[in-house]
């Protein structure tokens, strides 16, 4: 047995970081400000993310098999480290605001992270688990962190209780896949699948069933939706924007690890309900956005819907949907971040200013917030030359050129729906008066940098996406 | 003289991006200075194309300033851009017309600085889409340009200004969106075939495609391209986004934004599936005429100006793509002459249309009558315009329209006829409009204070009467650059190996939609 703690480095500094934060935390007057604090997760993210690009390339194993050092886990790293930054960024002023705590705040971004991290990393269902339940947790606390806000209470309660419901399925699944190949590590699951081929106990497949029915609900998939809107509505906006953001992708690349890649070979079993998922995920989500009144819900729901595009990409399977899922998941991260920047840059303590009135005449008060919530917008629509419209096309070529047209075609009639309600802020930021007022609009310089950096990324990966698409390619190729 | 300068149609897309961002430094409050800004960028990026105009060779019908740079390699996308004789007229369009729009913008008093901003995006779009060459560099310019013009009509528009915004977007991405799709499709296609990926439109000409997918690609092509036209029945946009546009937004979206759509079918749709197109042919040159006698019917109902000039639209366009699918070179000749002098002769209406509406706020039939007596100037320069747009011989309307009818006539002689009709119709009802706004007594009395056009306004009409004249008179300097390119395109869209010249391209247009 070889200890080999170079797969875990990048998550290993998060953590100290976390444990950093924690213990500073209890040394600085309680009616002080703690900016501080946010400043030292920053240097930790950011020493994580070099430690991350250094690593870039390696391919190793550790804890017999169980953690990988690979592009892939390197590249979720990347996304979780960029989501925790901007997260943590637009947070400073407005944990201020609401009265949170800001240390416990921080550090519980930063154990969500490292939860991540494992998850993208692990090779064995039980390291699997355990990072999901580290992420979990702390995205539970972080839920509930407005305890003046009753529906803050109320979305932590409810996804805390949804999250334990989707966490026993995905329990019962590893179970079963125990009970069928003698192992929780993956590699072994893998050469049990290859080696006795079709011939497979049924709760083998029923295993798989219910680890997809975890991941589902994880990723906000269609029936497994419900608990989304609510948890997002009521989650401090900062921290909506990283679960819309990180926690998906985190869902999305331990999906991508297990059934994509190490159980391929059931693939034929779930092709068709994931077929199903997938359209009914888009569908619903963008029919329902259309209705919201709230720009924070609608986001809610259209986050919904991405996962559905998102689903495309693993229905079409590993060779034409790898590269396009983890690309995606990259755009997505930038636009998603800064939209729900600009929505916390309009909050106040006593209203949360979450509504399409509150963004009318926006765009001329306030034209760098108004540019920037454009530009998102139009990038999640898909329009070029943005972000989002590169990262759907490659999911739609991905579907194409797998022979599954129906799924563009289903794809990109949904782009259209969604056009609808993303155009529908622009009007009240650009072509409705009245309104917050100016004043409301407070200082607040670290969101601002938030926003510039998501901005820069949304139109950079528009236009220049190739480097990106590289990187998203040798990622996902470095899976074993 | 092979024109291989680099970076030629980059500068041209380049210019108003430039003078985009300069726009954004300078305060907001100067609007004079922004005006002045825009203007040079429009006339400077004019005066660009000019040269382009000078360095390009009439005699090949070859892609010439052909630019082509690495995009995103591993997909085989492609940064290609290249202007031949049938795109060299539409990129001059759009460059000429967008500086008027800008000098005819001056009441524009509200938000002048995004105003123009979206104002020079929107040039860069459009020229992007005329001159792009890669099918993905194509679908994002034919996708970029609708921002632009969605918050032009939504910001600066009429009362009911967003829900024509709204209706201009869907309508326009419903179809946009299958046809990526298609490009999608006809790249992988190509990578099956071939073993290459790639987008370049020159290498996905003439493709082995059977016939049932050529049917379906050029159903989401065509699907795209009839909306933006639009073809019957894929008009209803039209009137409202028109008609809530502020006066450059209607000038730009008749004169250039249309002819995104003819030129679509001209350079992707018809080339790209011959086979289909084909078959479609009689389908389309139906819709054509429906559109053209509908069009004229309704706009002749018309009581607002703007609306009678909007459905008007309808109407020449029909003409231009009853041109198009004659597969002849008269007809095709005639429909890219008709989609300049459409662009002139209604973009000079619109802009009629706002001055005046500047002045009395009102732009109803009915508000007005004997407005020779008050305001001279005006009442000449419509009537030229006048004539221009329903094909007075001597003025470039005429050329179009009889190039036009020549070509199809040798196709199909019933819907040219029911076609030539629309002629009548649209003398009737624009020498109607004509009569009751000009002519007669002056009755109302808002009227009689009626200040005539003032020097800006001649100014920047001006250059449109010159070309509706000279257009008229002699055509020749024209047509002869259209001619070579347009011939190579009918042998991509015939199909007939090495066709000399134009009697027998007619002939093969003759033979293939009645020999359905």
């Amino acid at each position: 047995m070889d200890v080999n703690l170079l797969p875990l480095l990048p998550a290993i500094q998060v953590l100290l970081t976390a444990l950093v934060v924690l213990l500073r935390d209890l040394f600085i007057d309680e009616h002080k400000t703690k900016g501080f604090l946010a400043f030292i997760s920053f240097i930790g993210i950011g020493l994580a993310a070099a430690e991350t690009v250094a690593l870039w390339g390696a391919q190793e194993s550790a804890f017999n098999d169980a953690v990988m050092l690979d592009n892939f886990a390197l590249f979720f790293s990347l996304i979780f480290l960029i989501a925790a930054a901007l997260t943590i960024l637009s947070s400073i002023h407005y944990v201020r605001q609401a009265g949170i705590h800001e240390g416990e705040f921080y550090a519980l971004i930063l154990f969500a992270t490292v939860g991540m991290m494992l998850m993208a990393a692990a090779n064995d269902l039980l390291v699997f688990f355990l990072g999901l339940e580290t992420m979990s947790i702390a995205v539970y606390v972080l839920t509930g962190m407005w305890r003046s806000n009753r529906r803050s209470s109320e979305a932590a309660m409810k996804y805390f209780l949804m999250g334990a419901f989707a966490t026993g399925f995905l329990l019962y699944g590893i179970a079963l896949i125990y009970g069928a190949t003698g192992s929780t590590n993956l590699n072994v699951i893998a050469d049990f699948l290859l080696e006795q081929p079709a011939d497979w106990p049924l709760y083998l497949v029923g295993g798989a069933f219910l680890l997809l029915i975890g991941f589902a609900f994880k990723v906000g998939a269609v029936p497994f939706h419900f608990w989304i809107p609510d948890v997002y509505d009521g989650a401090p906006t900062p921290v909506s924007g990283f679960m819309s953001v990180a926690v998906k992708a985190a869902a999305f690349a331990a999906w991508a690890r297990i059934l994509m890649h190490q159980l391929s070979p059931l693939d034929a079993d779930w092709v068709f309900p994931l077929w199903i998922i997938a359209i009914g995920t888009m569908t619903l989500g963008n029919l329902l956005a259309i209705g919201q009144i709230s720009v924070k819900r609608m986001l809610a729901y259209s986050s919904i819907a991405h996962a559905g595009y998102l689903l495309i990409g693993v229905v079409v399977g590993e060779e034409w949907g790898g590269l396009p899922l983890l690309f995606y998941l990259l755009t997505y991260a930038f636009m998603t971040v800064g939209a729900f920047a600009v929505l916390s840059c309009l909050a106040e303590a006593d209203d949360p200013r979450e509504g399409y009135r509150d963004f009318a005449g926006l765009g001329f008060k306030r034209p760098f917030l108004g540019l920037a919530m454009a530009v998102f917008m139009l990038s999640l629509a898909g329009f070029p030359p943005l972000a989002g419209f590169a990262g759907k096309f490659y999911i739609f070529r991905g579907a194409v050129l797998s022979g599954q047209l129906n799924l563009a075609v289903i794809g990109v009639l949904n782009s259209l729906l969604s056009v609808i309600y993303y155009l529908r802020v622009i009007v009240a930021m650009y072509m409705e008066e009245g309104g917050a007022e100016g004043k409301s609009f407070r200082q607040a310089p670290y969101v601002y940098i938030a926003i510039a950096i998501a901005l820069a990324g949304t139109i950079y990966l528009g236009i220049l996406p190739a480097t990106a698409l590289d990187l998203s390619r040798t990622a996902f190729s470095s899976l074993e | 003289m092979f024109g291989f300068a680099i970076g030629d149609l980059t500068a041209l897309l380049a210019i108003p991006v430039i003078g985009a961002g300069l726009l954004l430094l300078v305060p907001r409050h100067s609007s004079r200075a922004l005006f002045s800004l825009a203007l040079v960028a429009g006339a400077g990026n004019f005066l660009w194309s000019v040269k382009i105009f000078s360095a390009f060779d009439g005699s090949s019908g070859a892609m010439q300033f052909v630019e082509r740079i690495p995009w995103m390699p591993s997909f085989g996308i492609e940064y290609i851009v290249g202007i031949d004789g049938i795109s060299l007229f539409l990129v001059l369009l759009t460059t000429l017309l967008m500086p008027i729009a800008i000098l005819a913008s001056w009441s524009v008093k509200d938000k002048v600085k995004e105003y123009l901003i979206f104002m020079l995006l929107l040039e860069t779009g459009m020229l992007g889409a005329f001159v792009a060459l890669d099918l993905f560099l194509f679908y994002v310019f034919w996708e970029v340009m609708l921002v632009p013009m969605y918050f032009l009509i939504g910001v600066w528009g009429g009362t009911r200004r967003i829900y024509a915004a709204l209706k201009f977007v869907i309508y326009t991405m419903a179809g946009s969106l299958l046809m990526l799709v298609g490009i999608i499709y006809l790249a992988a296609r190509h990578a099956e075939l071939e073993q290459v990926m790639t987008f370049d439109l020159l290498k996905l000409y003439g493709m082995h495609l059977t016939f049932d997918q050529q049917a379906w690609l050029f159903f989401v092509f065509a699907l795209s391209f009839a909306i933006k036209v639009p073809l019957f029945p894929f008009h209803t946009w039209l009137p409202d986004a028109h008609v809530e546009a502020p006066t450059a937004g209607s000038v730009i979206l008749a004169g250039v934004l249309l002819k995104l759509g003819t030129y679509g079918f001209l350079r992707f749709a018809m080339p790209l599936f011959p086979d289909a197109a084909a078959a479609a042919a009689p389908v389309i040159i139906a819709l054509a005429v429906i559109g053209i006698i509908y069009g004229a019917l309704v706009a002749m109902m018309q009581s607002d100006i703007k609306k009678l000039v909007a459905y008007s639209s309808v109407s020449h366009l029909g003409f231009v793509m009853l041109g198009l699918f004659a597969f002849n070179m008269q007809g095709v000749q005639g429909a890219i002459y008709q989609m300049i002098n459409h662009g002139l002769s209604t973009g000079a209406l619109f802009l009629l249309v706002g001055m005046i509406y500047d002045r009395r706020h009102t732009r109803l039939i009915d508000d007005f009558g004997g407005l020779w007596k008050q305001v001279q100037v005006f009442s000449a320069i419509l009537l030229v315009v006048t004539l221009s747009s329903i094909g007075l011989p001597g003025l470039n309307g005429f050329i179009g329209e009889f190039l036009i009818l020549l070509g199809a006539f040798n196709v199909t002689p019933i819907w040219t006829a029911a076609a030539a009709s629309g002629v009548i119709l649209g003398a009737i009802y624009m020498l109607w409009m004509y009569r009751r706004v000009i002519h007669g007594p002056l009755n109302n009395p808002a009227n009689e204070k009626l200040q005539d056009l003032n020097a800006r306004e001649i100014i920047l009409l001006a250059p449109i009467l010159f070309l509706i004249v000279l257009m008229g008179v002699y055509p020749q300097p024209f047509l002869q650059r259209m001619k070579p390119a347009v011939e190579l395109t009918l042998k991509k869209i015939t199909r007939v190996p090495a066709v000399p010249a134009t009697n027998a391209s007619a002939g093969s247009g003759e033979s293939k939609p009645d020999g359905r």
